[in-house]
């Protein structure tokens, strides 16, 4: 009974956004538009637009974003070794995922 | 961080490098991971430093045995040190002990990036939802456990509920954005932003693969064979599906546009799984082995025996 005085509140799903420009995917993601730019140069992110002006960000790259930044501050590793690190346990979880569906079987 | 009390400083570097790249809360799958992070964080805070590293040493002994705690000059430099509410957190916690002794600005993230107008901290966390809730939409309550300052300057822990609408068609790992429900924004700072995390709670037939739904469905060895209609449970309501004559184990049979909704929806899978009929009776028995008789059906015939 409590929680039905709570207001009820909506949210976005971030993965659902596919056209974030360059300003609003740093202000998501909390990083400046110069760390934006070597991500971009790294391939850890991929904007659809041939110049930074027209940049168009998906919202699926703000967790990658966020995640290359944490480990490249929190475990010292360089951008190409974050990267590295994302594609990895990306397909880790991909893995994991239908790995649970064939051991569920039994 | 399990190193012994007179380890060296590379000891305690190499340890901290071993469990940091164990417990980063990008890279661990344990659910404490953290919390833990955090922890090991400030334990390493102090222990890098050989000056705060002795101050930590006299002072830990010192807490233990109930002594009077007298810090040797200048070793809370640069840090906010609450000399009076130390005494209240002489209870057990590690992680408290070190935030009472070394003030808020020690907390993770640091404190050098702190104004006293700054935006409050993005939190996430991660919210159960059933499969149902992403085909149709749904309201859950999420409860989360925030550290906050009290008046008095101490770290504090409330718990917060929140009722939140899960908008059809989300999938698992997707994050729902809830603005302004974050950690408190320092001063005139607005708060930070709440980021749940969306994992399905785990189903008893089902499995969820992104957008895609898969069913396991047990057919009878003849169903398989001769092909046949049956009838299969789906999340929106159960359908009639056609067997194709000759399907295996493991086929797949793709209900398009059946899985999670969205643009584009997913599918749904059935992945055959034949099994087969006891034979725990005499009639049973001899259909067994009449079908023995009749085909002379060598399964190992590919293993060259």
């Amino acid at each position: 009974m409590k929680h039905q005085l709570l207001p009820l509140l909506s949210g976005e799903v971030l993965e659902e956004h596919e056209n974030l420009t360059l300003e609003e995917f740093c202000r998501v993601c909390r990083v400046s538009v110069d760390e934006v730019y070597i991500l971009v140069e790294e391939g850890i992110v991929e904007p659809s637009g041939h110049e930074a002006r027209v940049w168009r960000f998906h919202g699926a790259n703000v967790r990658r974003v966020r995640c290359a930044v944490q480990l490249r501050r929190d475990l010292g590793v360089n951008w190409a070794g974050a990267a590295l690190a994302l594609d990895l346990l990306e397909e880790l979880q991909e893995l994991r995922t239908r790995l649970r569906r064939f051991e569920g079987e039994s | 961080m399990g190193v012994s009390r007179d380890a060296t400083q590379d000891e305690i570097k190499r340890a901290y490098h071993k469990l940091a790249r164990k417990y980063h809360p990008d890279v661990s799958k344990l659910a404490d991971a953290e919390a833990r992070f955090k922890e090991l964080g400030e334990a390493y805070e102090v222990l890098k430093d050989p000056e705060k590293r002795a101050a930590y040493d006299r002072l830990g002994k010192g807490w233990r045995e109930g002594q009077e705690f007298r810090p040797p000059p200048g070793w809370d430099q640069g840090f906010e040190f609450h000399s009076g509410g130390g005494s209240g957190a002489a209870g057990s916690q590690f992680s408290d002990f070190f935030e009472s002794l070394f003030g808020q600005g020690f907390a993770w993230g640091g404190g050098a990036e702190r104004e006293f107008h700054a935006r409050g901290e993005d939190s996430r966390a991660k919210i159960l939802i059933d499969l149902d809730d992403a085909y149709h939409g749904a309201t859950r309550t999420v409860t989360l456990n925030r550290t906050e300052l009290a008046p008095d300057g101490k770290p504090k822990v409330t718990a917060h509920t929140l009722n939140v609408h899960i908008p059809k068609g989300v999938h698992q790992g997707q994050h729902i954005r809830l603005a302004g429900q974050g950690g408190a924004g320092m001063g005139r700072g607005k708060a930070g932003d709440l980021y749940l995390e969306v994992e399905f709670r785990a189903h008893p037939y089902y499995h969820i693969e992104s957008r895609d739904v898969y069913l396991d469905l047990p057919v009878a060895p003849w169903e398989a064979a001769l092909g046949a209609t049956v009838k299969a449970p789906t999340p929106t309501g159960p359908v009639d599906l056609k067997i194709p004559p000759g399907s295996h184990a493991g086929s797949k049979l793709r209900l398009r546009g059946r899985g999670i909704p969205g643009k584009p929806a997913g599918d749904l899978y059935a992945v055959l799984r034949i099994v087969l009929p006891p034979a725990d009776t005499e009639a049973a028995k001899a259909a067994y082995r009449d079908l023995e008789r009749t085909l002379k059906f060598n399964p190992r015939a590919r293993l060259g025996v």
